[in-house]
Protein backbone atom coordinates (compact mmCIF):
# COMPACT_ATOMS: atom_id res chain seq x y z
CA UNK A 1 0.00 0.00 0.00
CA UNK A 2 1.22 3.29 -0.74
CA UNK A 3 1.50 5.90 1.98
CA UNK A 4 -1.42 8.71 1.83
CA UNK A 5 -0.44 11.84 0.67
CA UNK A 6 0.38 14.51 3.44
CA UNK A 7 -2.39 16.15 4.57
CA UNK A 8 -0.50 19.50 4.61
CA UNK A 9 -2.09 22.35 2.71
CA UNK A 10 -0.87 22.50 -1.05
CA UNK A 11 1.09 25.12 -1.92
CA UNK A 12 -1.71 26.93 -4.07
CA UNK A 13 -4.06 28.83 -2.44
CA UNK A 14 -7.02 28.21 -4.59
CA UNK A 15 -8.03 24.68 -2.73
CA UNK A 16 -7.12 23.74 0.25
CA UNK A 17 -7.66 21.96 3.65
CA UNK A 18 -8.84 25.19 5.44
CA UNK A 19 -9.37 23.65 8.88
CA UNK A 20 -7.27 20.44 9.82
CA UNK A 21 -9.92 19.17 12.09
CA UNK A 22 -12.44 19.85 8.89
CA UNK A 23 -10.00 17.46 6.96
CA UNK A 24 -11.21 14.22 9.13
CA UNK A 25 -11.85 11.55 6.70
CA UNK A 26 -15.93 11.56 7.72
CA UNK A 27 -16.12 15.45 6.66
CA UNK A 28 -17.02 16.15 2.93
CA UNK A 29 -14.72 16.41 0.09
CA UNK A 30 -17.48 18.10 -2.31
CA UNK A 31 -20.03 19.94 -0.79
CA UNK A 32 -23.01 21.09 -3.81
CA UNK A 33 -25.42 23.50 -3.17
CA UNK A 34 -28.24 24.43 -5.23
CA UNK A 35 -26.25 23.83 -8.59
CA UNK A 36 -27.99 24.04 -11.63
CA UNK A 37 -26.32 23.39 -14.69
CA UNK A 38 -27.10 24.79 -18.13
CA UNK A 39 -26.16 24.02 -21.75
CA UNK A 40 -28.21 27.71 -23.32
CA UNK A 41 -31.01 27.73 -22.07
CA UNK A 42 -31.48 23.99 -20.75
CA UNK A 43 -30.78 23.19 -17.62
CA UNK A 44 -28.87 19.60 -17.65
CA UNK A 45 -28.97 19.63 -13.77
CA UNK A 46 -31.30 21.35 -11.72
CA UNK A 47 -30.89 22.30 -8.18
CA UNK A 48 -28.60 19.31 -7.21
CA UNK A 49 -27.48 19.67 -3.23
CA UNK A 50 -25.46 16.68 -2.29
CA UNK A 51 -21.99 16.37 0.13
CA UNK A 52 -19.21 14.49 -1.09
CA UNK A 53 -17.19 11.85 1.47
CA UNK A 54 -13.61 12.16 1.83
CA UNK A 55 -11.57 9.04 0.80
CA UNK A 56 -14.62 7.34 -0.53
CA UNK A 57 -15.85 6.54 -3.76
CA UNK A 58 -19.09 7.90 -4.62
CA UNK A 59 -20.97 6.39 -7.95
CA UNK A 60 -23.74 8.67 -10.13
CA UNK A 61 -25.58 6.80 -12.01
CA UNK A 62 -29.25 7.17 -13.68
CA UNK A 63 -30.22 6.82 -17.69
CA UNK A 64 -28.46 8.09 -20.50
CA UNK A 65 -29.01 12.10 -20.87
CA UNK A 66 -30.02 12.67 -17.09
CA UNK A 67 -26.78 15.02 -16.44
CA UNK A 68 -24.30 12.56 -14.83
CA UNK A 69 -21.18 13.75 -16.91
CA UNK A 70 -22.65 17.54 -16.89
CA UNK A 71 -22.93 17.49 -12.70
CA UNK A 72 -19.37 15.88 -13.15
CA UNK A 73 -18.21 18.15 -14.96
CA UNK A 74 -19.52 21.00 -12.53
CA UNK A 75 -16.96 19.78 -10.23
CA UNK A 76 -13.66 20.69 -11.57
CA UNK A 77 -15.23 23.50 -13.92
CA UNK A 78 -15.28 21.75 -17.05
CA UNK A 79 -18.51 22.33 -17.69
CA UNK A 80 -18.15 25.88 -18.60
CA UNK A 81 -15.74 25.41 -21.16
CA UNK A 82 -18.44 24.47 -23.63
CA UNK A 83 -20.03 27.42 -25.85
CA UNK A 84 -23.25 29.01 -24.35
CA UNK A 85 -22.88 26.81 -20.71
CA UNK A 86 -23.02 28.42 -17.40
CA UNK A 87 -23.51 27.27 -14.11
CA UNK A 88 -25.21 28.38 -11.18
CA UNK A 89 -25.56 27.84 -7.28
CA UNK A 90 -22.13 26.85 -5.15
CA UNK A 91 -19.50 23.81 -5.29
CA UNK A 92 -17.30 23.88 -2.38
CA UNK A 93 -14.44 21.29 -2.35
CA UNK A 94 -12.25 21.11 0.92
CA UNK A 95 -13.67 23.96 2.04
CA UNK A 96 -13.09 26.51 -0.88
CA UNK A 97 -15.63 27.79 -3.26
CA UNK A 98 -14.41 26.61 -6.86
CA UNK A 99 -16.87 29.37 -8.14
CA UNK A 100 -15.79 32.12 -5.77
CA UNK A 101 -14.58 35.57 -7.35
CA UNK A 102 -11.15 35.21 -8.42
CA UNK A 103 -10.90 31.26 -8.09
CA UNK A 104 -9.68 30.64 -11.57
CA UNK A 105 -10.83 27.34 -13.33
CA UNK A 106 -7.14 26.15 -14.16
CA UNK A 107 -6.13 26.48 -10.49
CA UNK A 108 -9.28 24.30 -9.47
CA UNK A 109 -8.36 21.40 -12.09
CA UNK A 110 -5.02 21.27 -10.78
CA UNK A 111 -6.84 19.72 -7.32
CA UNK A 112 -9.61 17.99 -9.14
CA UNK A 113 -7.86 15.16 -11.64
CA UNK A 114 -10.24 14.07 -14.19
CA UNK A 115 -10.26 10.73 -16.72
CA UNK A 116 -12.62 10.49 -19.43
CA UNK A 117 -15.26 7.92 -21.31
CA UNK A 118 -12.45 7.30 -24.26
CA UNK A 119 -8.80 7.21 -23.24
CA UNK A 120 -6.97 10.15 -23.97
CA UNK A 121 -3.13 9.90 -24.02
CA UNK A 122 -1.29 12.42 -25.73
CA UNK A 123 -0.60 11.74 -29.11
CA UNK A 124 2.90 13.60 -29.76
CA UNK A 125 4.16 12.17 -26.16
CA UNK A 126 5.68 8.98 -24.80
CA UNK A 127 4.44 7.07 -21.86
CA UNK A 128 6.80 8.98 -19.31
CA UNK A 129 5.92 12.35 -21.24
CA UNK A 130 2.48 11.69 -21.24
CA UNK A 131 1.96 11.32 -17.01
CA UNK A 132 4.33 13.65 -16.56
CA UNK A 133 2.16 16.18 -18.74
CA UNK A 134 0.75 17.75 -15.95
CA UNK A 135 3.61 18.28 -13.79
CA UNK A 136 4.86 20.77 -16.53
CA UNK A 137 2.15 23.32 -15.36
CA UNK A 138 3.02 24.08 -12.16
CA UNK A 139 6.86 22.95 -11.69
CA UNK A 140 7.55 24.63 -8.62
CA UNK A 141 5.57 23.03 -6.16
CA UNK A 142 5.95 19.39 -7.75
CA UNK A 143 9.95 19.35 -7.30
CA UNK A 144 9.78 18.80 -3.76
CA UNK A 145 8.46 15.48 -4.53
CA UNK A 146 11.46 14.40 -6.12
CA UNK A 147 12.83 13.78 -9.62
CA UNK A 148 10.37 13.74 -12.51
CA UNK A 149 10.99 9.76 -13.06
CA UNK A 150 10.23 9.43 -9.92
CA UNK A 151 7.03 10.92 -9.50
CA UNK A 152 6.13 9.24 -13.23
CA UNK A 153 6.99 6.00 -11.70
CA UNK A 154 4.76 6.54 -8.66
CA UNK A 155 2.21 7.28 -10.59
CA UNK A 156 2.42 4.73 -12.85
CA UNK A 157 2.36 2.36 -9.77
CA UNK A 158 -0.67 3.92 -8.37
CA UNK A 159 -2.02 3.56 -11.91
CA UNK A 160 -1.53 -0.42 -11.99
CA UNK A 161 0.43 0.54 -14.82
CA UNK A 162 4.05 0.05 -14.14
CA UNK A 163 4.95 -3.39 -14.51
CA UNK A 164 3.58 -3.31 -18.38
CA UNK A 165 5.39 0.19 -18.94
CA UNK A 166 8.58 0.40 -16.92
CA UNK A 167 10.92 -1.24 -19.77
CA UNK A 168 9.23 1.34 -22.49
CA UNK A 169 8.83 5.06 -21.40
CA UNK A 170 10.05 6.74 -24.08
CA UNK A 171 7.76 4.85 -26.40
CA UNK A 172 4.79 6.43 -27.51
CA UNK A 173 1.39 6.13 -25.60
CA UNK A 174 -0.37 4.87 -28.75
CA UNK A 175 1.41 1.66 -28.60
CA UNK A 176 -0.40 0.60 -25.46
CA UNK A 177 -4.12 -1.08 -25.13
CA UNK A 178 -7.30 0.57 -24.67
CA UNK A 179 -6.92 -0.81 -21.19
CA UNK A 180 -3.89 0.65 -20.66
CA UNK A 181 -3.74 3.91 -22.20
CA UNK A 182 -6.87 4.57 -19.75
CA UNK A 183 -4.77 3.41 -16.99
CA UNK A 184 -2.39 5.40 -18.28
CA UNK A 185 -4.57 8.77 -18.00
CA UNK A 186 -5.15 7.75 -14.52
CA UNK A 187 -2.01 7.96 -13.89
CA UNK A 188 -1.52 11.28 -15.71
CA UNK A 189 -4.18 12.21 -13.35
CA UNK A 190 -2.79 11.20 -10.62
CA UNK A 191 0.52 12.63 -11.07
CA UNK A 192 -0.44 15.61 -9.80
CA UNK A 193 -1.60 14.17 -6.62
CA UNK A 194 -5.05 15.44 -6.99
CA UNK A 195 -7.15 15.80 -3.79
CA UNK A 196 -10.24 14.95 -6.09
CA UNK A 197 -10.42 12.54 -8.76
CA UNK A 198 -13.69 12.22 -11.22
CA UNK A 199 -13.93 9.68 -13.93
CA UNK A 200 -16.81 9.70 -16.27
CA UNK A 201 -17.63 6.24 -17.41
CA UNK A 202 -14.01 4.98 -17.32
CA UNK A 203 -14.76 1.50 -18.55
CA UNK A 204 -17.22 2.32 -20.98
CA UNK A 205 -14.86 2.16 -24.02
CA UNK A 206 -12.97 -0.71 -22.41
CA UNK A 207 -13.25 -4.96 -22.66
CA UNK A 208 -14.24 -6.61 -19.89
CA UNK A 209 -10.87 -7.53 -18.88
CA UNK A 210 -9.55 -4.41 -19.15
CA UNK A 211 -12.65 -2.80 -17.18
CA UNK A 212 -12.55 -5.21 -14.28
CA UNK A 213 -8.34 -3.93 -13.88
CA UNK A 214 -9.83 -0.04 -14.26
CA UNK A 215 -12.63 -1.49 -11.13
CA UNK A 216 -9.67 -3.02 -8.85
CA UNK A 217 -7.98 0.13 -9.17
CA UNK A 218 -10.39 2.70 -8.55
CA UNK A 219 -11.56 0.23 -5.29
CA UNK A 220 -8.02 0.78 -3.90
CA UNK A 221 -7.83 4.40 -5.03
CA UNK A 222 -10.32 5.39 -2.20
CA UNK A 223 -7.38 5.27 0.14
CA UNK A 224 -5.90 7.83 -0.86
CA UNK A 225 -8.16 10.01 -3.00
CA UNK A 226 -11.84 11.09 -3.42
CA UNK A 227 -13.20 9.60 -6.47
CA UNK A 228 -16.80 10.80 -7.99
CA UNK A 229 -17.31 7.66 -10.84
CA UNK A 230 -19.83 8.41 -13.06
CA UNK A 231 -21.52 5.42 -14.80
CA UNK A 232 -24.44 4.27 -16.16
CA UNK A 233 -23.06 0.00 -15.32
CA UNK A 234 -24.81 -0.36 -12.13
CA UNK A 235 -22.82 -3.60 -11.21
CA UNK A 236 -20.04 -1.80 -11.62
CA UNK A 237 -21.32 1.38 -9.14
CA UNK A 238 -22.65 -1.65 -6.58
CA UNK A 239 -19.03 -2.98 -6.75
CA UNK A 240 -17.08 0.08 -6.16
CA UNK A 241 -18.68 2.75 -4.74
CA UNK A 242 -19.28 3.69 -1.13
CA UNK A 243 -21.97 5.74 -1.87
CA UNK A 244 -24.60 6.11 -4.97
CA UNK A 245 -26.47 9.17 -6.51
CA UNK A 246 -29.56 8.63 -8.56
CA UNK A 247 -29.97 11.19 -11.31
CA UNK A 248 -33.05 11.74 -13.39
CA UNK A 249 -33.76 13.97 -15.74
CA UNK A 250 -31.06 16.63 -14.18
CA UNK A 251 -32.48 16.03 -10.74
CA UNK A 252 -30.86 14.16 -7.74
CA UNK A 253 -33.39 11.62 -6.38
CA UNK A 254 -31.61 9.43 -3.87
CA UNK A 255 -28.41 9.84 -2.66
CA UNK A 256 -27.30 7.10 -0.15
CA UNK A 257 -24.65 4.45 0.95
CA UNK A 258 -24.31 2.24 -2.27
CA UNK A 259 -25.81 -0.84 0.16
CA UNK A 260 -29.02 1.09 1.12
CA UNK A 261 -29.57 2.54 -1.91
CA UNK A 262 -29.34 -1.03 -4.15
CA UNK A 263 -31.19 -2.79 -1.70
CA UNK A 264 -34.01 -0.36 -0.14
CA UNK A 265 -34.44 2.78 -1.79
CA UNK A 266 -36.54 4.89 -0.43
CA UNK A 267 -38.11 6.82 -4.05
CA UNK A 268 -39.82 4.99 -5.71
CA UNK A 269 -38.24 5.64 -9.37
CA UNK A 270 -35.29 4.64 -7.59
CA UNK A 271 -36.58 1.26 -7.60
CA UNK A 272 -37.56 1.20 -11.08
CA UNK A 273 -34.94 2.18 -11.95
CA UNK A 274 -32.29 -0.44 -10.22
CA UNK A 275 -34.86 -3.34 -10.93
CA UNK A 276 -35.08 -2.42 -14.81
CA UNK A 277 -37.98 -0.77 -15.11
CA UNK A 278 -36.63 1.90 -17.31
CA UNK A 279 -33.33 3.35 -18.33
CA UNK B 1 -28.47 -15.11 -61.83
CA UNK B 2 -28.39 -12.50 -64.87
CA UNK B 3 -28.61 -9.65 -62.70
CA UNK B 4 -25.68 -10.52 -60.61
CA UNK B 5 -23.54 -11.12 -63.32
CA UNK B 6 -24.55 -8.01 -65.47
CA UNK B 7 -23.72 -6.74 -61.73
CA UNK B 8 -20.14 -8.05 -62.02
CA UNK B 9 -19.96 -6.65 -65.68
CA UNK B 10 -20.79 -2.78 -64.35
CA UNK B 11 -19.21 -3.27 -61.60
CA UNK B 12 -15.76 -4.58 -63.97
CA UNK B 13 -15.83 -1.67 -65.96
CA UNK B 14 -16.36 1.13 -63.63
CA UNK B 15 -13.23 -0.63 -61.97
CA UNK B 16 -11.59 -0.24 -65.38
CA UNK B 17 -12.67 3.12 -65.80
CA UNK B 18 -11.09 4.41 -62.29
CA UNK B 19 -7.82 2.88 -63.16
CA UNK B 20 -7.92 4.90 -66.44
CA UNK B 21 -8.58 7.65 -64.78
CA UNK B 22 -5.68 7.36 -62.22
CA UNK B 23 -3.38 6.57 -64.98
CA UNK B 24 -4.62 10.20 -67.08
CA UNK B 25 -4.21 12.10 -64.11
CA UNK B 26 -0.55 11.03 -63.65
CA UNK B 27 0.42 10.91 -67.26
CA UNK B 28 0.85 14.73 -67.55
CA UNK B 29 3.60 14.94 -65.08
CA UNK B 30 5.34 11.97 -66.35
CA UNK B 31 5.32 13.33 -70.15
CA UNK B 32 6.54 16.39 -68.53
CA UNK B 33 9.00 15.05 -66.98
CA UNK B 34 10.32 13.08 -69.85
CA UNK B 35 10.01 15.83 -71.97
CA UNK B 36 12.37 18.29 -69.52
CA UNK B 37 14.92 15.38 -69.51
CA UNK B 38 15.02 14.66 -73.08
CA UNK B 39 15.51 18.83 -73.39
CA UNK B 40 17.39 19.33 -70.71
CA UNK B 41 19.59 17.07 -68.86
CA UNK B 42 21.83 17.68 -71.95
CA UNK B 43 22.16 21.26 -70.88
CA UNK B 44 23.30 20.45 -67.58
CA UNK B 45 26.61 20.85 -66.09
CA UNK B 46 28.80 21.84 -63.09
CA UNK B 47 28.73 25.01 -64.65
CA UNK B 48 25.17 25.40 -65.07
CA UNK B 49 24.93 25.27 -60.94
CA UNK B 50 28.17 27.33 -60.51
CA UNK B 51 27.95 29.91 -62.88
CA UNK B 52 26.22 33.23 -63.80
CA UNK B 53 24.76 33.73 -67.25
CA UNK B 54 26.75 34.43 -69.88
CA UNK B 55 26.52 37.06 -72.48
CA UNK B 56 25.21 35.29 -76.00
CA UNK B 57 27.65 33.36 -78.35
CA UNK B 58 29.68 32.59 -74.94
CA UNK B 59 29.71 29.12 -73.38
CA UNK B 60 29.94 28.25 -70.27
CA UNK B 61 26.82 30.48 -69.02
CA UNK B 62 24.45 28.70 -65.70
CA UNK B 63 21.69 29.60 -63.72
CA UNK B 64 23.30 30.17 -60.08
CA UNK B 65 21.97 33.31 -59.57
CA UNK B 66 18.71 32.27 -60.32
CA UNK B 67 18.83 29.11 -58.32
CA UNK B 68 20.27 30.99 -55.66
CA UNK B 69 18.20 33.91 -55.79
CA UNK B 70 14.81 31.51 -56.40
CA UNK B 71 16.17 30.09 -52.57
CA UNK B 72 16.72 33.83 -51.58
CA UNK B 73 13.17 34.80 -52.50
CA UNK B 74 10.79 32.16 -51.42
CA UNK B 75 12.79 31.62 -48.03
CA UNK B 76 12.14 35.25 -47.34
CA UNK B 77 8.68 34.86 -48.45
CA UNK B 78 8.44 31.33 -45.91
CA UNK B 79 9.69 34.06 -43.23
CA UNK B 80 6.99 36.14 -43.84
CA UNK B 81 4.23 34.06 -44.53
CA UNK B 82 4.73 30.91 -42.77
CA UNK B 83 4.09 32.67 -39.01
CA UNK B 84 1.34 34.79 -40.25
CA UNK B 85 -0.66 31.49 -41.78
CA UNK B 86 -0.07 29.02 -39.22
CA UNK B 87 -0.69 32.41 -36.52
CA UNK B 88 -4.05 32.94 -38.46
CA UNK B 89 -5.22 29.04 -38.88
CA UNK B 90 -4.62 28.79 -35.53
CA UNK B 91 -6.46 31.89 -34.71
CA UNK B 92 -9.60 30.22 -37.01
CA UNK B 93 -9.73 26.86 -35.36
CA UNK B 94 -9.96 28.24 -31.90
CA UNK B 95 -11.94 30.82 -32.28
CA UNK B 96 -13.95 29.24 -34.90
CA UNK B 97 -17.65 30.74 -35.09
CA UNK B 98 -16.34 34.46 -33.85
CA UNK B 99 -17.47 37.20 -37.08
CA UNK B 100 -13.83 37.87 -37.39
CA UNK B 101 -13.02 34.12 -37.95
CA UNK B 102 -15.49 33.78 -40.44
CA UNK B 103 -14.61 37.09 -42.50
CA UNK B 104 -10.74 36.18 -42.35
CA UNK B 105 -11.94 32.60 -43.50
CA UNK B 106 -13.85 33.88 -46.52
CA UNK B 107 -11.22 35.80 -47.51
CA UNK B 108 -8.70 33.45 -47.35
CA UNK B 109 -10.68 31.33 -49.89
CA UNK B 110 -10.83 34.55 -51.75
CA UNK B 111 -7.44 35.25 -52.15
CA UNK B 112 -6.81 31.68 -52.50
CA UNK B 113 -8.71 31.63 -55.80
CA UNK B 114 -6.65 35.05 -56.74
CA UNK B 115 -4.74 35.13 -60.32
CA UNK B 116 -1.40 35.52 -59.25
CA UNK B 117 -0.96 38.44 -61.43
CA UNK B 118 -3.00 40.38 -59.60
CA UNK B 119 -1.22 39.82 -56.30
CA UNK B 120 1.88 41.06 -58.44
CA UNK B 121 0.41 44.14 -59.61
CA UNK B 122 -0.39 44.30 -56.25
CA UNK B 123 2.82 44.10 -54.34
CA UNK B 124 4.11 46.43 -57.61
CA UNK B 125 1.79 49.09 -56.76
CA UNK B 126 2.41 48.96 -52.74
CA UNK B 127 5.78 48.41 -52.29
CA UNK B 128 7.86 48.82 -55.42
CA UNK B 129 6.15 52.13 -56.58
CA UNK B 130 6.59 54.15 -53.50
CA UNK B 131 10.09 52.79 -52.78
CA UNK B 132 10.75 53.62 -56.56
CA UNK B 133 12.81 50.44 -57.78
CA UNK B 134 12.01 47.02 -58.00
CA UNK B 135 13.54 44.70 -55.08
CA UNK B 136 13.95 40.86 -53.68
CA UNK B 137 11.73 42.05 -51.34
CA UNK B 138 8.68 42.74 -53.18
CA UNK B 139 9.18 39.60 -54.99
CA UNK B 140 8.66 37.79 -51.33
CA UNK B 141 6.18 39.86 -50.11
CA UNK B 142 4.02 38.98 -53.39
CA UNK B 143 4.71 35.32 -52.83
CA UNK B 144 3.93 35.37 -48.96
CA UNK B 145 0.76 37.08 -49.95
CA UNK B 146 0.06 33.80 -52.18
CA UNK B 147 1.20 31.74 -49.58
CA UNK B 148 -0.85 33.62 -46.30
CA UNK B 149 -4.29 31.91 -47.28
CA UNK B 150 -3.30 28.88 -48.25
CA UNK B 151 -1.02 28.00 -45.12
CA UNK B 152 -3.83 29.81 -43.47
CA UNK B 153 -6.54 27.20 -44.38
CA UNK B 154 -4.51 24.04 -44.28
CA UNK B 155 -3.45 24.79 -40.57
CA UNK B 156 -6.88 25.42 -39.67
CA UNK B 157 -8.33 22.20 -41.28
CA UNK B 158 -5.21 20.36 -39.59
CA UNK B 159 -5.82 21.74 -36.43
CA UNK B 160 -9.85 20.50 -36.78
CA UNK B 161 -9.27 17.09 -36.91
CA UNK B 162 -7.75 16.68 -33.36
CA UNK B 163 -10.12 15.83 -31.52
CA UNK B 164 -11.82 17.60 -28.90
CA UNK B 165 -11.31 14.99 -26.19
CA UNK B 166 -7.39 15.89 -26.65
CA UNK B 167 -8.45 19.45 -25.84
CA UNK B 168 -10.49 18.63 -22.88
CA UNK B 169 -7.72 16.04 -21.39
CA UNK B 170 -5.56 18.84 -21.39
CA UNK B 171 -7.95 21.65 -19.50
CA UNK B 172 -8.36 18.86 -17.37
CA UNK B 173 -5.05 18.57 -16.23
CA UNK B 174 -4.95 22.61 -15.79
CA UNK B 175 -3.59 23.23 -18.33
CA UNK B 176 -4.64 26.72 -18.91
CA UNK B 177 -5.78 27.47 -22.95
CA UNK B 178 -3.16 29.29 -25.15
CA UNK B 179 -1.20 25.95 -23.67
CA UNK B 180 -3.44 23.59 -24.70
CA UNK B 181 -3.88 25.18 -28.10
CA UNK B 182 0.58 25.23 -28.29
CA UNK B 183 1.19 21.80 -26.63
CA UNK B 184 -1.01 20.07 -27.49
CA UNK B 185 -3.17 21.00 -30.19
CA UNK B 186 -0.95 22.56 -32.06
CA UNK B 187 1.65 19.78 -31.51
CA UNK B 188 -0.67 17.06 -32.24
CA UNK B 189 -1.23 18.78 -36.25
CA UNK B 190 2.40 19.83 -36.53
CA UNK B 191 3.21 16.75 -39.19
CA UNK B 192 0.34 17.80 -40.79
CA UNK B 193 0.69 21.57 -40.95
CA UNK B 194 4.80 20.70 -41.83
CA UNK B 195 2.72 19.38 -44.63
CA UNK B 196 0.59 22.14 -45.88
CA UNK B 197 3.95 24.48 -45.27
CA UNK B 198 5.72 22.46 -47.80
CA UNK B 199 3.00 22.18 -50.07
CA UNK B 200 2.51 26.03 -50.06
CA UNK B 201 6.57 26.43 -50.47
CA UNK B 202 6.47 24.42 -53.28
CA UNK B 203 3.39 26.10 -54.67
CA UNK B 204 5.09 29.64 -54.93
CA UNK B 205 8.34 28.28 -55.90
CA UNK B 206 7.40 27.94 -59.40
CA UNK B 207 5.27 31.12 -59.26
CA UNK B 208 6.05 34.03 -62.23
CA UNK B 209 3.95 36.21 -62.45
CA UNK B 210 4.01 37.92 -58.96
CA UNK B 211 7.44 38.01 -59.86
CA UNK B 212 7.88 39.75 -63.04
CA UNK B 213 6.84 43.38 -61.30
CA UNK B 214 8.38 42.81 -58.26
CA UNK B 215 11.72 40.99 -58.57
CA UNK B 216 12.07 41.57 -61.97
CA UNK B 217 14.99 39.10 -62.68
CA UNK B 218 18.65 39.97 -62.66
CA UNK B 219 21.78 38.74 -65.35
CA UNK B 220 23.86 39.44 -62.39
CA UNK B 221 24.89 38.17 -58.88
CA UNK B 222 22.92 39.48 -56.31
CA UNK B 223 21.57 38.19 -53.09
CA UNK B 224 20.73 41.73 -51.70
CA UNK B 225 16.98 41.67 -50.65
CA UNK B 226 16.92 45.67 -51.44
CA UNK B 227 18.10 44.75 -54.94
CA UNK B 228 16.18 43.05 -58.04
CA UNK B 229 17.34 39.52 -57.96
CA UNK B 230 17.29 36.73 -60.24
CA UNK B 231 15.25 33.77 -59.78
CA UNK B 232 14.95 30.42 -61.87
CA UNK B 233 10.95 31.02 -63.16
CA UNK B 234 11.78 34.81 -64.23
CA UNK B 235 15.05 33.75 -66.01
CA UNK B 236 13.39 30.48 -67.47
CA UNK B 237 10.74 33.34 -68.87
CA UNK B 238 13.60 35.45 -70.13
CA UNK B 239 14.95 32.59 -72.05
CA UNK B 240 12.47 31.04 -73.56
CA UNK B 241 11.29 33.78 -75.41
CA UNK B 242 14.51 35.23 -76.44
CA UNK B 243 15.48 34.15 -79.80
CA UNK B 244 19.05 32.26 -79.18
CA UNK B 245 19.36 28.78 -79.41
CA UNK B 246 21.65 28.94 -76.48
CA UNK B 247 19.57 30.55 -74.17
CA UNK B 248 16.54 27.82 -75.19
CA UNK B 249 18.53 25.16 -74.32
CA UNK B 250 19.10 26.82 -70.68
CA UNK B 251 15.71 27.08 -70.54
CA UNK B 252 14.81 23.32 -70.83
CA UNK B 253 17.29 22.61 -68.11
CA UNK B 254 16.05 25.47 -65.71
CA UNK B 255 12.90 23.91 -65.54
CA UNK B 256 14.17 20.99 -65.25
CA UNK B 257 15.90 21.93 -61.80
CA UNK B 258 12.73 23.76 -61.02
CA UNK B 259 10.77 21.20 -61.13
CA UNK B 260 13.35 18.63 -59.47
CA UNK B 261 13.44 21.33 -56.29
CA UNK B 262 9.48 21.36 -56.42
CA UNK B 263 9.59 17.62 -56.20
CA UNK B 264 12.21 17.55 -53.65
CA UNK B 265 9.78 19.95 -51.53
CA UNK B 266 6.93 17.43 -52.61
CA UNK B 267 9.21 14.02 -51.52
CA UNK B 268 10.01 16.07 -47.91
CA UNK B 269 6.39 16.98 -47.39
CA UNK B 270 5.54 13.35 -47.56
CA UNK B 271 8.11 12.26 -45.19
CA UNK B 272 6.96 15.16 -42.52
CA UNK B 273 3.29 13.15 -42.14
CA UNK B 274 5.50 10.71 -40.19
CA UNK B 275 5.08 11.19 -36.75
CA UNK B 276 8.10 11.13 -34.27
CA UNK B 277 7.15 7.67 -33.17
CA UNK B 278 6.89 6.27 -36.90
CA UNK B 279 3.13 5.82 -37.24
CA UNK B 280 1.25 8.05 -39.67
CA UNK B 281 -0.69 10.53 -38.74
CA UNK B 282 -3.95 10.38 -39.87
Amino acid sequence: MREKPARVATPTVQVRVADPVASHATAPCIVTSQLTAYFGDVAAIKDVTMSIPQQAVTAIIGPSGCGKSTLLRCLNRMHETVPRARVEGSVQILGSQIYGDGTSPIAVRRHVGMVFQRPTPFPTMSIRNNVAAGLSIDKASHQARGSKDEIVAEALQRAGLWEEVKDRLNESAMALSGGQQQRLCIARALATRPRVLLLDEPTASLDPLSSQKVEELVYHLRETVTVVIVTHNMQQAARVSDRTAFLLAGELIEFASTNELFTAPHDSRTESYITGRFG
Amino acid sequence: MRTVRSRHIVSGGMIALTYLAAILATLPLILILIHLIQKGASSLSLAFFTNGPSPVGEAGGGMANAIVGTLVVVGTASLIGLPIGIAAGLYLAEKRTTPLAYTVRFLADVLNGLPSIVVGIFAWEFLVRPIGHFSALAGSVALAAMMIPLVTRTTEEMLRVVPTSLREAALALGYPKWRTSIAVVLRTALAGIATGALVAIARIAGETAPLLFTALGNQFWSTSLKAPIAALPLQIFTYAISPYDEWHRQAWAGALVLIVIVLIISVAARFATRSRFGAPVD
